[in-house]
């Protein structure tokens, strides 16, 4: 079957053959010059003859904060797993900047060339201490040989410290991680976010079980990076998706149903229908 | 040729092959299937042919004597006493000189005794015995039962059992060439008339192999009038049309050799083989190179047949030893590795209950199913409570425990018992072989012990699948806490699960004592196969173990005849290995977000 | 450099100075004291110990890739048996025509199987430096190419525990093989000299046990190098979290197969040491139970902690070796007894007792908790 597939590919005219590509090169910048920093087009992505993405269009510009919001099931977190790498879109294109098509990279080569995910349900490396965790999110050379001489720069150990006040663990830096509440697991995790320094966001629940003077802090730090980075926000909790939101999406069925202003969005019948409800 | 080929493909090579070779191993499946639909119609018959020559046969060799009685007082009226006279017949030819000897034989022949058929054959493999005559005493003449009653020495004339076998000082009544030939054909001549139709065939090919005289050929077209067996009648006209292969009008020899296409008869074979390198006729000869080539294709069936079967007879073994790991590691995640040790306590338990009642061997065979399963399942259950439960969710400790366990129950057995091997006897009816046909013989235990297989498996689909005990298992096994909080009571459960793949792990070994040396070792010699077998087919999914099973068995057969038993094998594994990279979650993967965790 | 590898590490400097006193009094032991002394040890002792101390190198290898990387392989004996064969065929050769049959360069198994040549994969054993780097060639190679099969195609778990039980399995029925040149059932053995030193004298016992037990220590603190450098950290990451590792940035197959081709040449240096000590090698060693027995000795003496490999080989073995002289008909009920007690009482092996006797470390090694 494989073997099919890739005489198929051979025979493609209107592409060159995939190994006479240069690799992609992320020490230069993404190239912008056309707009969206993310773009994908008509992906599918079905488990089992279930389509989970149906046809998505998404693109997202540069320094955007784009907040998505859906049912459950509407298929969120697949389209961060198909952007990811984590699963292989059956049919479509997903093309970061105008150059890198996501789809012929591994996971990390596509978190190394800039794109950066937190879990839905939050993962850390529970063994390790929140220091650690931190350091291993932290942005360098993270080959194997590398990593067996690598030694922290004074630079590198301001900036964990940087981070570790504004994720409000600044005294626990050597407590393990397995032991941190959800809502700690989940400040955690975005620093280790923070730490790797992307590109682009993608921010699965953030506020999930975390208290409401907490939410304004996300809220908030969210809105801050911003203009800097790309963050796209994945979110069931409506207040908080309308204080941070300017442009929002709704999935439904893995496609997009509709994609505006919260304002707008929150006044279309067909969202209100299947994921608002009434009283909104 | 071209089909080794396609079985080299199947064996190792890097991701290319592996897929062609799967392909070849689909082909080859789609194939077999349809080689049993037509199997089916040779086997109906073989069985009843068959059991009739196992029903029949004891009858024969347990009371010679009342045959004779039969029949003498069938043939009272007649002057000179039939008895006497064929009694003073088998005294002359095994004391008279040559010319008489040969005289007597065609006498006997003639006469019909029911005994006659079974003397000349004796004659004629040297089993007919005499001592030296003395005037005191008149010579003995003794007759050394052949395979249908090995070691059983009698009375020639009468029948009646010598009870200190063979006296010393008798020696075989000597025969020369021309008289082996001659006897080769009364012999067969003789048994023409025999009561069972299996003698009767198995006369009419001896006469194949004899001359085939005009006096021959007299005789089966004679039977022929008469016979109304049909596999009998089939036997007699392959018999007639090999001789009539001599006959000087080419349009009869062609007609024979069209009437051999389908014989598998070695002896046709080589005949028809002369016949298309020396016939004059060209048009013959060429005619005898298509039967042959005709006759070798279906021969070349047969063998793939055997090999399917053989195949599939691994499999079924491969399948009873690793179905009761496919529940303890596949559904429940426990590196069992006492499994084998599980299976040794099922052959054990056949053992000693064979050796409680030492006469009944089908009973103890038959009890040891439930019991095997009883014991072994209890065995597991003991496990299950004492160590395992406090295990879950460490599946790579409960490899060391159990480990530790296979160790503790290896040496129980050897104290209890003995560190040798013990003998387990199987019942008169799993022994011998099914014939379908000259060239494709299958042993009845390696039948019995698939069909066992195939209901084993059974047993256990619907246990999982109809019983509210399979629903909780799988509901444990699929998620502990969510089972547990819907008032599933897991720990129940669990013990009864693990005790279920214990107990057919002990009802294997009934099955597999039959087959091997059942020794304290024996549990090591499965433990690794089973393991290939539940990961292969996919951990948690029982029909991927039935899957892998029977592929990895018929496989493994296909290989062997190129490759030999080691090579093969070594093949298998590598196909494994290879197998796993191209779905490193088995056959059947088990489905769903939790499994990629 | 020494500080950061052994710092937080009090039973592994235990472990170590224990060694380092061994290394230093066998040789007295043996050499020094006569015979009658009580302190004397006699060479089968000083055989008996350098085997242990191979058998502690195999167990490293194991858990660095268990303890570390939560990567069970259950066919390490594969890598051990590697690279005793080809430390055994260097010795082979090194018997010259002084073999049974006399041929000045075929062994004795190939005179009786009727071969007129040496085959080419025999080629350059006489040589010592050929055959050393071949030691760690052999299985690394090995390694390498199972390894990058199994981890690009993400096999984990028992999947890869039972494939690499395949891969020895089939080793030990290829090398059961007569055709393969290996000598078959008998493998290889009757060995003469190494580097021109009599294998058999007291001397180079010693000189075996000495190197044996250097390459031990220096096998151990490779590994603590490696734990306790960010490799070690990412490894740990892996255990627990491996799709958040990719995630992360780090190309998670390369960590695996990287230390398993340094897991499977340990291995290969250990069969490779143990041969000479031993006297033969044959496809005995690649039995799976043969690997999977490895893999106990790290469970008991605690898995995921260096030191406790150590432990564990040694303590298993020397109750194996103490049970099947004293009590040769229960010591397979001790010992399966053992496994099962350390599994239910002791979850983090003979090391944890340790860890729970003085929670004295300032900070957890990493990699200890389950
Ligand atoms: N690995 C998988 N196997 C089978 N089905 C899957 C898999 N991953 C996702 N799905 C299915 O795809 C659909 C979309 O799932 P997804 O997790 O993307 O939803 P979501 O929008 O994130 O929902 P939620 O708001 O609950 O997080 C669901 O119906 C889910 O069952
Ligand atoms: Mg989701």
């Amino acid at each position: 079957m494989s073997l099919l597939k890739d005489t198929r590919a051979l025979m493609r005219r209107d592409q060159v053959f995939d190994f006479m590509l240069p690799p992609p090169d992320f020490e230069q910048p993404v190239d912008l010059s056309h707009g969206p920093i993310l773009y994908l087009e008509d992906v599918s992505v079905s488990f089992d003859g279930f389509r989970a993405l149906n046809r998505l269009n998404l693109a997202v510009d540069a320094g955007e904060l784009r907040c998505i919001i859906g049912p459950n099931g509407a298929g969120k977190t697949t389209m961060m797993d198909a952007i990811t790498g984590k699963t292989r879109a059956d049919e479509g294109q997903i093309y970061f900047g105008q150059r890198i098509d996501l789809q012929k990279l591994s996971e990390y080569q596509i978190a190394r060339g800039g794109i950066g995910r937190k879990f839905q349900k939050p993962t850390v490396f529970e063994a390790l201490g929140v220091f650690e965790n931190l350091e291993l999110s932290l942005a360098s050379d993270k080959s194997t040989w590398a990593s067996l001489g690598f030694r922290l720069r004074p630079d590198q150990r301001d900036r964990m410290d940087e981070v570790l006040q504004l994720i409000g663990l600044g005294t626990q830096r050597d407590r393990q991680a397995g032991t941190l509440s959800h809502g700690q697991k989940q400040w955690l995790e975005i620093g280790m976010l923070l730490m790797q320094n992307p590109m682009v966001l993608l921010v699965d629940e953030p506020v999930a079980g975390m208290t409401a003077e907490e939410t304004e802090r996300t809220a908030e730090l969210l809105t801050s990076l911003a203009g800097r980075h790309t963050v796209i926000v994945v979110e069931h909790d409506m207040a908080f998706v309308r204080s941070i939101a300017r442009r929002v999406t709704v999935l439904h069925q893995g496609s997009v149903l509709a994609e505006g202003s919260m304002d707008r969005v929150s006044s279309d019948p067909r969202v209100i229908e299947v994921y608002l409800g009434e009283e909104t | 040729m071209p089909e080794s080929h396609g079985r080299v493909a199947a064996c190792p090579g890097p991701e290319l092959p592996l897929s062609m070779g799967l392909s070849v191993m689909m082909k080859r499946l789609l194939e077999s299937l349809s080689a049993w639909v037509m199997l089916g119609a040779f086997i109906v018959p073989g069985v009843l042919w068959a059991e009739s020559s196992v029903e029949e046969e004891p009858s024969d060799m347990a009371l010679p004597l009342v045959d004779i009685q039969d029949m003498s007082a069938e043939i009272e009226p007649p002057a000179p006493d039939p008895e006497a006279v064929f009694a003073e017949q088998v005294d002359r030819l095994a004391t008279g000189n040559l010319r008489e000897r040969r005289e007597m034989a065609e006498a006997l022949v003639e006469g019909g005794h029911p005994r006659a058929g079974m003397i000349l054959n004796a004659l004629l493999e040297g089993r007919l015995l005499t001592t030296w005559s003395t005037p005191e005493t008149p010579a003995l003449i003794i007759l050394q039962r052949g395979e249908d009653a090995p070691g059983r020495v009698e009375q020639a004339v009468t029948g009646e059992v010598l009870a200190d076998g063979v006296p010393s000082g008798a020696r075989a009544v000597p025969i020369n060439n021309p008289m082996r030939n001659l006897l080769r054909d009364l012999a067969a001549m003789a048994d023409m008339n025999h009561a069972l139709p299996q003698r009767r065939i198995l006369a009419s090919e001896r006469l194949m192999r004899g001359s085939l005289g005009p006096e021959q050929m007299a005789l089966i077209e004679s039977r022929l009038l008469v016979e109304e067996h049909p596999r009998v009648i089939d036997a007699l006209e392959i018999t007639q049309a090999v001789g009539l292969l001599r006959h000087e009008d080419a349009q009869v020899r062609l007609e024979s050799l069209e009437r051999l296409r389908g014989s598998l008869l070695a002896v046709v074979r080589s005949t028809v083989g002369a016949v298309a390198e020396q016939d004059p006729d060209p048009i013959v000869r060429q005619h005898a190179v298509e039967t042959l080539e005709a006759i070798q294709t279906r021969i070349a069936f047969y063998r793939f047949t055997e090999n399917l079967f053989f195949g599939l007879s691994l499999g079924s073994v491969l399948l009873l030893a690793a179905l009761g790991l496919a529940i303890t590691f596949g559904v429940m995640g426990v590196i069992n590795m006492a499994h084998g040790e599980l299976i040794m306590i099922g052959a054990y338990t056949t053992w000693f209950l064979q050796t409680l009642m030492p006469g009944n061997l089908t009973t103890a065979l038959l009890l040891a199913i439930p019991a095997a399963f009883l014991i072994s399942g209890l065995v597991g259950v003991a496990m299950e409570r004492g160590i395992i439960q406090f295990l879950y969710g460490r599946p790579l400790e409960t490899l060391l425990a159990t480990f530790g366990l296979s160790l503790i129950l290896q040496q129980a057995v050897r104290s209890l018992f003995s560190p040798l091997n013990q003998a387990v006897a199987s019942p008169e009816w799993i022994s011998g072989s099914l014939a379908v046909n000259p060239v494709l013989s299958l042993t009845w235990n390696r039948i019995y012990i698939l069909i066992f297989a195939l209901l084993v498996f059974l047993a256990l689909l619907l246990i999982l699948k109809r019983t509210t005990l399979g629903l909780k298992v799988r509901a444990v096994s699929q998620n502990r806490a969510m089972a547990r909080s819907l008032g599933v009571r897991a720990s129940w459960v669990d013990a009864m699960t693990f005790g279920l793949g214990a107990g057919i792990a002990g009802v294997a070994g009934v099955a597999l004592a039959q087959l091997t040396n059942v020794g304290p070792n024996m549990g090591q010699s499965y433990i690794v196969d089973s393991f290939m077998v539940v990961v292969f087919g996919g951990v948690g999914n029982i029909w991927g173990t039935f899957v892998g099973a029977l592929g990895l068995g018929v496989m493994t057969k296909f290989m062997e005849p190129f490759a030999g038993a080691v090579l093969a094998k070594i093949f298998v594994l590598i196909f494994i290995i290879l197998f796993i990279q191209y779905r490193p979650r088995g056959l059947f993967p088990q489905k769903g977000r939790s499994a990629e965790a | 450099m020494l500080t950061r590898l052994l710092l937080s590490d009090r039973g592994g400097l235990i472990i170590l100075a224990l060694l380092t006193a061994l290394i230093i009094y066998v040789p007295i032991g043996n050499l020094l004291l006569p015979a009658d002394s009580p302190l004397h040890v006699s060479t089968f002792t000083v055989t008996l110990l350098g085997k242990f101390l191979c058998f502690a190198l195999l167990a490293l290898a194991i858990d660095l890739i268990w303890g570390y990387a939560g990567i069970l392989s259950l066919g390490h004996g594969a890598f051990f048996g590697l690279g005793g064969y080809v430390m055994g065929m260097y010795l082979t050769r090194q018997i010259g025509d002084r073999g049974v049959y006399g041929h000045p360069e075929l062994p004795d198994f190939m005179v009786f199987m009727n071969y007129d040549s040496l085959p080419w994969y025999w080629q350059g054993f006489d040589q010592f430096w050929f055959a050393l780097l071949m030691v760690m060639l052999v299985p690394g190679l090995l390694a390498l190419v199972f390894g990058w099969m199994a981890f690009r195609s993400r096999v984990s778990g028992v999947y890869f525990a039972i494939i690499t039980q395949a891969l020895v399995f089939a080793l030990m029925l290829a090398f059961f093989r007569n055709e393969m040149g290996f000598g078959g059932n008998n493998g290889l053995t009757d060995f003469k000299d190494i580097l021109g030193f009599d294998i058999t004298a007291r001397q180079t016992r010693v000189t075996l046990f000495v190197i044996s037990g250097v390459c031990l220590i220096g096998a151990y603190l490779m590994c603590r190098f490696i734990i306790t450098s960010r490799f070690g950290r990412v490894l740990v990451a892996i255990r627990d979290a491996e799709s958040r590792t990719r995630f992360a940035g780090y190309q998670v197959e390369s960590y695996k197969l990287w230390l398993f081709v340094f897991s499977a040449m340990l291995a290969g240096i250990a069969g490779a040491l143990y041969v000479p000590q031993v006297g033969i090698i044959n496809p005995g060693e690649f039995s799976p139970i043969a690997s999977i027995e490895a893999v106990l000795w790290v469970a008991v003496g605690g898995r995921g902690s260096l030191f406790g490999a150590i432990i564990g080989a040694f303590s298993v073995n020397g109750a194996k070796t103490w049970f099947t002289t004293v009590y040769p008909e229960v010591w397979l009920f001790a010992l399966g007894t053992l496994f099962v007690l350390v599994t239910l009482f002791l979850p983090r092996g003979i090391a944890g007792i340790f860890r729970t006797l003085g929670q004295w470390t300032s900070r957890k090694p990493k990699g200890d908790e389950q």
